[in-house]
């Protein structure tokens, strides 16, 4: 199976009124090239489940300013000051979660359970109309499991099975939301043949990637 | 000493060999650059590495600190994804963190993540830092913006966390949050009680210990 596609391609898989969950962390490791596609095909009331809403100019941000967003899950918003007018302007919805939440429901989304126990939040608005759980004495917050129809993420390098590695702190959602999506595209800068990833060097297995978009040149988006 | 480098420097006095740390934004970061010299305290960034180093020469698309800015990892360090950054955040792992605030009051509460119709950054890892490190230290400039007092009896902003934060450091004081109520510990050089009293809200002892900050 050649799991090796174009933008063009990768472009029909995002569609109106999609849930996307995308990777990077204040734009580090967001597969910049896949957005600039979503950004050409112009699609809208796209639901995005991401760690921020990075920058106006800067990734998931270029898609908040070109009001392609219905919905952010997302845990922070502050560096990008078009998210926060268009969330008081009643045209986006957000809905905030604290990071660590964020990650464990997406990674319960992905791994079969139902939803997590966390204490963070506790004593906060972020507990309001959650279920609290005591498990030996100690109380917790269910915080219920989170999928997405799509997982767009970034790798430095990749196998044509899909395996990925990650560089630095480009890592952080990109494995996590690969395990919680139906579909999953990979942006990554350089494609070997299957063998030269070494298995103890994967860092996401192929199994879970569908497709690799090959962006050589280094994007550098908007 | 300007307040901002006195108030980091209080905080790295806490720190001890083999801890294993988170330094928020602004102030709390600034405690990296006084830790002592005979003791090695790992740095965590919960956008995914242990052994957050100074900002390189090198600017590394791929490096940047939780606040977005070039970073680099120290020898030893080691990269990892969100979840684990986050299992070592929450899963007692973390020694301490030290975090801003806009309202800390006298039981612990901390409030620092949103001033509703005003200021909606979003919490990010906050509520987590303050939840999971075994050991929560506010660092902030003692009087806010039109000096009003941030150390309260009670927070009227959303809270962070409930009854986390163990320790304040200012550029006035250092107050520690006990069991029996939140107790004067250390004044700065040159700073009256008078002027720690007025310019806090918050009801509080003072150690029959009390010392001048040694900064």
């Amino acid at each position: 199976m050649n799991k090796v596609i174009n933008l063009t391609e990768a472009a029909e898989h995002i569609n109106d009124a999609a849930v996307i969950m995308i990777g990077g962390f204040l734009s580090v490791g967001t597969p910049e090239a896949i957005i600039d596609t979503i950004l050409e095909k112009n699609v809208k009331n796209l639901t995005i489940i991401a760690n921020d809403s990075g920058f106006p100019d800067r990734g998931i941000g270029k898609l908040v300013v070109n009001r392609q967003v219905k919905k952010l899950v997302v845990s922070h918003i502050g560096t990008n000051p078009e998210t926060g007018r268009q969330m008081r302007a009643n045209e986006l919805e957000v809905e905030l979660v604290p990071q660590g939440t964020l990650v464990e429901r997406i990674r319960s989304g992905g791994a079969g359970l139902g939803g997590v126990l966390t204490p963070t939040g506790l004593g906060t608005m972020v507990a309001d109309g959650k279920p609290i759980i005591t498990v030996d004495d100690k109380e917790f917050l269910l915080e219920k499991p989170i999928r997405a129809e799509l997982a767009l993420i970034k790798a430095a390098r990749a196998d044509a099975a899909g395996n990925l590695i990650f560089r630095k702190s480009a890592r952080n959602f990109n494995p996590v939301i690969a395990t919680a999506a139906n579909i999953v595209i990979a942006e990554v800068q350089d494609v070997v043949p299957v063998g030269q990833i070494e298995p103890d060097e994967v860092m996401l297995p192929g199994i879970l990637v569908d497709f690799l978009v090959m962006v050589r040149e280094e994007h550098h988006g908007k | 000493m300007e307040s901002r480098c006195l108030i980091a420097k209080r905080v790295a006095q806490e720190f001890k060999d083999g801890d294993l740390v988170n330094l928020g934004i602004g102030i709390p970061t600034l405690a990296a650059n006084y830790i002592p010299k005979n003791i090695s305290v790992t740095l965590h960034s919960e956008n995914g590495f242990v052994g957050l180093g100074p900002v390189g020469a090198l600017v590394d698309r791929d490096l940047t600190n939780a606040g977005g800015q070039p970073a680099s990892i120290s020898p030893g360090g080691a990269t990892f994804d969100s979840a684990l950054s986050f299992a070592i955040i929450r899963g007692g792992h973390l020694t301490a963190t030290v975090l801003g605030a806009l309202e800390v009051d006298q039981e612990g509460n901390l409030a620092n993540w949103t001033i509703p119709g005003k200021l909606v950054p979003g919490m990010g890892g906050a509520m987590d830092l303050v939840v999971g490190a075994k050991r929560v230290i506010v660092a902030m400039e003692h009087v806010g913006k039109g000096d009003s007092s941030r150390i309260m009896k009670k927070c009227t902003l959303p809270l962070t966390a409930a009854g986390a934060v163990e320790m304040i450091v200012t550029d006035y004081c250092v107050f520690k949050i006990t069991s029996h109520g939140m107790i004067l510990t250390e004044i700065a050089p040159g700073v009256s009680l008078e002027t720690i009293r007025a310019a806090t809200e918050a009801d509080y002892s003072i150690s029959t210990e009390l010392k001048e900050m040694a900064v």
